[in-house]
């Protein structure tokens, strides 16, 4: 089992939606956040090109977060779902320190924040928060061992790419193009 | 033309608008660390070679403050963790993997070994020393016979500690200016050198301080041949990290990093020392001041200008 998600960016409008939904479904602390949209613009007026990405942790296979942990707090879960134990983790920063993404921050209450693809949605048989609330349903989420997973079949039709995969964190976030 | 915003918003205490996370005490704890493995090198080193007595200072003088540098740093640390109440389980578990982890028991390991090196030479601080128990005097007398022993763990553990002190920084690939191996070494030369300057200020034997002073121009030569390669190395990897390396090469840290670092903590010193050796009569403190304050420099640039630094996507 490997879990996975695809963001198509030529559907997402930037909206925020998913921002706000794994904010509430995640009890975020106010002004912190999981998730969060990016927006490029190439060119000058009147040539623009646009690019709209939803981005969050990347539940990366080769986590450099899990691998400096001195604790274990950080670890892989269920289909390669990189997890924090909150009270393991002692807040030394190490983690936040090795992630290119800077996807992790430090949670008011001292340990250590991050997406967790909303693994207890799935263990119920629902969708993360952000994929359910997208408007434009530009969001793939499921299993990359199942051929028949929505996030299998998106990626088998479209070209995609990943954030920064010479990091060598091999990132399962998608982002199709 | 490229812009790149995040329309939906992001400003994560400690993280944006650029990351720091790590404050004053990282870098404290490193300088503290790095020159208490210095002075055990030498202590054990010196102990093991039988000069005991040559080098009076090294090993019997200045390794009493060791246990003083280690509780300030071990300090340090916790004030640095966010979640101080679950410090211990750092112990719980050996993650081989973590530069953290190693440090943390590395720390277990040398920081009860500081204490009893200083314990055993007591005497020659405070020659009225009386242990009261019956039952401390056997220990003292136990362990002062394992001496030996005691300097070839810590010996070897106290360049498992310098080395450390690098390998922290360099573990990290998200922060390009540390993703560097040469940090270790680096690390372990400054903090060794750190310790020869301690010792130096200990001394009251002209040949001691002379010899002392011979090993700390041989340790900054060092230094400043892996600092001259660790650019080269920069220079010639990725965009990433010839722009991590450009905050020291014309950047906003080139002046404190080439004045504070380079020149004040580490050719100013040399010249200084030379002139020493040369019959010169130079103030001990100076030089060993200007390298334990270039030493600290080191830690405190490296540690705030890699974390300006990251990947470009």
């Amino acid at each position: 089992m490997r879990y996975a998600m695809a963001v198509d960016t030529k559907k997402c409008v930037g909206c925020s939606d998913c921002v706000v939904a794994c904010q509430t479904e995640n009890n975020v602390p106010i002004g912190y956040c999981r998730d969060w949209v990016v927006e490029i613009t190439d060119g000058t007026y009147p040539q623009l090109e646009i690019e709209l990405r939803s981005e969050r942790c990347n539940q990366c296979d080769n986590s450099p977060c899990v691998r400096c942990c001195p604790t274990g707090a950080s670890h892989y879960s269920d289909g390669g779902i990189v997890l924090v134990t909150a009270n393991k983790c002692i807040g030394c920063g190490a983690c936040i320190q090795s992630c290119p993404y800077d996807a992790r921050y430090s949670h008011p209450d001292g340990h250590v924040d991050k997406c967790t693809f909303c693994i207890h949605r799935i263990k119920k048989g629902l969708e993360p928060a952000c994929v359910s609330a997208c408007p434009t349903k530009c969001m793939y989420f499921g299993d990359l061992d199942n051929p028949k997973s929505p996030v299998s079949e998106i990626l088998k039709v479209r070209k995609y790419k990943t954030l920064i995969p010479e990091a060598g964190t091999d990132p399962q976030l998608y982002f199709l193009i | 033309m490229r812009e790149e915003i995040i329309v939906s918003g992001r400003n994560n205490y400690l993280i944006d608008p650029h990351l720091h996370i790590w404050h004053w005490q990282i870098p404290l704890y490193l300088f503290l660390g790095g020159m208490a493995a210095g002075i055990l090198f030498f202590a054990a080193y010196f102990t093991l070679r039988g000069k005991e007595d040559k080098y009076h200072a090294a090993t019997k003088i200045a390794p009493h403050i060791v246990p003083i540098l280690l509780v300030i740093g071990l300090f340090a640390l916790l004030l640095d963790l966010k979640h101080k109440l679950y410090f211990w389980r750092l112990y719980t578990t050996i993650r081989l993997e973590s530069p953290m982890s190693w440090g943390a028991w590395v720390l277990m390991l040398v920081t009860p070994l500081s204490f009893i090196w200083s314990a055993i030479h007591i005497k020659e601080i405070f020659p009225k020393w009386d242990w009261k128990f019956d039952i401390l005097k056997d220990i003292e007398a136990f362990l002062t016979k394992q001496k030996k022993a005691i300097a070839w763990v810590m010996g070897i553990s106290s360049i498992i500690l310098g080395v450390y002190t690098g390998i922290l920084f360099s573990a990290f690939n998200a922060r390009p200016l540390w993703n560097t191996s040469i940090l270790g070494p680096l690390f372990l030369a400054s903090g060794l050198s750190a310790g020869a300057a301690v010792i130096m200020l200990f001394s009251k034997k002209h040949k001691e301080r002379n010899m002392f002073a011979k090993i700390d121009i041989g340790i900054i030569v060092v230094e400043l041949f892996l600092i001259i390669h660790m650019f080269m190395g920069f220079l010639a990897s990725t965009q990433v990290q010839i722009n991590a390396a450009e905050l020291f090469l014309g950047g906003p840290w080139t002046a404190p990093f080439w004045i504070f670092v380079v020149i004040l903590g580490m050719i100013v010193p040399v010249i200084l020392e030379v002139l020493e050796l040369k019959k010169f009569k130079i103030p001990v403190v100076i030089p060993a001041g200007l390298v334990l304050f270039g030493s600290l420099m080191l830690r405190f640039l490296i540690a705030s200008a890699g974390q300006e630094r990251r990947w470009l996507y």
